[in-house]
């Protein structure tokens, strides 16, 4: 450094906020940035859901995946990781880091900070969504939606993504960032499992189908096995709305901005 | 001549977080084309009070005026510039990307590369942010407080874990600030700090100011570590 580059920079104050839009883009920009250069969030978003395509290809119905269901449960399980777990993980740090103090203080604010994280979650569910919808368009997936399920799809998805994003809020705004990452996974793995998520509800016990079709994962994977397969599930409407609305309530009442 | 509004106005702000005070009915002002000097021992409520200035915290009473607009309104956000103590920032995120996107929060940043050169970050500029040490991360996080021209910024403890020849230029660059017409506050533990930059000290402890004034006033009988320590109370025990 030199003292011409020293004295180059004029202090005079001119302060001013830059245009919401571009402040929600560029805070959107940067998490998604970060997101995807991340290893371990990159192993949960593709890795993993691109594995698992190609391992229901390769085991052709057996451990009851079969090819036709597979594509949606898949994709319903990436939109699971990237609204809850990578969601839930990366806050929980951020607060324990300071980022969130630090931007709370800036012309970002509060609300910008929460709709350029929406932002960056869609921009990475969306591009996982084409990513996993054209690799198993390759293995030979063909879905044959009804006009009624487009519209259901349409609604839900976003209504379990925003449900979702809730809980994962809810979580990382009030737990410490290690136990916000051992429970997100946690999470991931029973939703997985015995969620609903990879599994139709018919592949469940009776007793336990309403329970598994009243988890938000559960409705999620319904209609996206629904749509893919030509059905209809309006049922998992109300379900979602009903989510939707008690995680927002909870994540509201529960998040702090500080560790 | 009348006095110019101060830019921070605070007047008995109070904050508990359950059976503990940090801020008890404080009261102290910051002006333009100052350097304000924010003295206390570990604890006494410096952090909290800066918290409370950036509208992170909800003071329980009293109120606080950033050029006459309330904390966390859009007003006093895009007028301010914070140095906080701890990191502030994505452990991945690379020190250069970090101020780029500080900057596009903003309507006339700074120059990122001018103040890259100017705070000696370009040897680190593509560093993660984890991986700088704590003396790095220092100068970003004061790069980042100043990238949005703000005309009031809180330095909280700016030079601590500088190198004697990073912590001169910084307070070059302080005084430079305050030459520029912005309000500075400035905490620090550091009492030859205090005494070189400061135009106006308040010593505050268990979250209420004890004694206040210019340094000159402050030390005419002692120096200003005198001063600290017989006006403050001490956390440790004898």
């Amino acid at each position: 450094m030199t003292n011409q580059d020293a004295r180059s920079i004029d202090f005079t104050p001119r302060p001013g906020a830059a245009p919401r839009s571009r402040r929600v883009v560029a805070h959107a920009r940067t998490e998604a940035r970060l997101l995807v250069r991340n290893g371990e969030q990159l192993l949960l978003a593709l890795v993993i859901p691109v594995g698992i395509l190609l391992a229901g290809r390769l085991l052709n119905g057996r451990f009851g995946l079969h090819e036709e269901t597979i594509a949606p449960s898949v994709m319903a399980l990436a939109i699971f990781s990237t609204c809850f777990t990578s969601l839930a993980i990366g806050t929980g740090f951020e607060r324990r880091y300071g980022v969130l103090e630090r931007l709370a203080g800036t012309p970002l604010g509060r609300s910008g900070l929460l709709a350029g994280k929406a932002l960056a979650i869609i921009i990475v569910a969306v591009a996982q969504l084409v990513i996993l919808a054209a690799v198993a368009g390759v293995l030979g997936w063909r879905p044959h939606p009804d006009a009624a399920q487009w519209l259901v799809a349409v609604i839900g998805v976003p209504l379990a993504m925003l449900t979702f994003a809730n809980l994962a809020l809810a979580m990382a705004g009030r737990l410490r960032a290690e136990a916000t990452l051992g429970l997100a996974n946690l999470i991931y793995l029973i939703g997985v499992t015995a969620g609903g998520i990879m599994w139709p509800v018919s592949a469940y016990p009776p007793a336990l189908r309403w329970l598994v079709r009243a988890l938000p994962t559960g409705a999620l994977g319904e209609v996206g096995r629904a749509w893919s397969a030509g059905g209809t599930t309006w049922w998992a409407l109300p379900v979602l709305v009903a989510w939707a609305a008690a995680s927002g309530l909870l994540a509201r009442k529960v998040f702090r901005w500080m560790s | 001549m009348t006095t110019p509004e101060p830019a921070l106005q605070i007047d008995a702000v109070s904050k508990a977080f359950g059976p503990v005070r940090a801020l008890s009915a404080l009261t102290l002002r910051a002006r333009a084309g100052e350097i304000t000097a924010v003295l206390g021992p570990n604890g006494a409520g410096k952090t909290t009070l800066i918290r409370c200035c950036t509208g992170l915290l909800a003071a329980d009473s009293g109120t606080i005026r950033i050029f006459g607009s309330p904390p966390g309104s859009a007003e006093a956000a895009a007028r301010l510039g914070v140095m906080p103590q701890s990191a502030g920032a994505w452990s991945g995120i690379r020190a250069d990307e970090l101020l780029r996107y500080l900057s596009s929060l903003y309507s006339n940043p700074q120059p990122v590369d001018g103040l890259i050169d100017l705070l000696g970050i370009s040897d680190f500029r593509r560093t993660p942010y984890r991986r700088l040490s704590g003396g790095q991360q220092q100068s970003v996080n004061l790069a980042a407080a100043l990238i949005g021209r703000p005309d009031l910024v809180f330095l909280d403890e700016p030079t601590a874990g500088l190198d004697p020849h990073v912590r001169r230029h910084t307070w070059e660059i302080v005084r430079r600030l305050r030459d520029a017409g912005l309000a500075i506050v400035l905490t620090t533990h550091a009492m030859d700090e205090a005494e070189q930059l400061a135009d106006y000290v308040w010593l505050v402890d268990q979250g209420s100011v004890v004694a206040h004034g210019t340094v000159p006033d402050l030390t005419r009988e002692a120096s200003l570590e005198e001063v600290f320590l017989t006006t403050t109370t001490s956390r440790v025990r004898p």
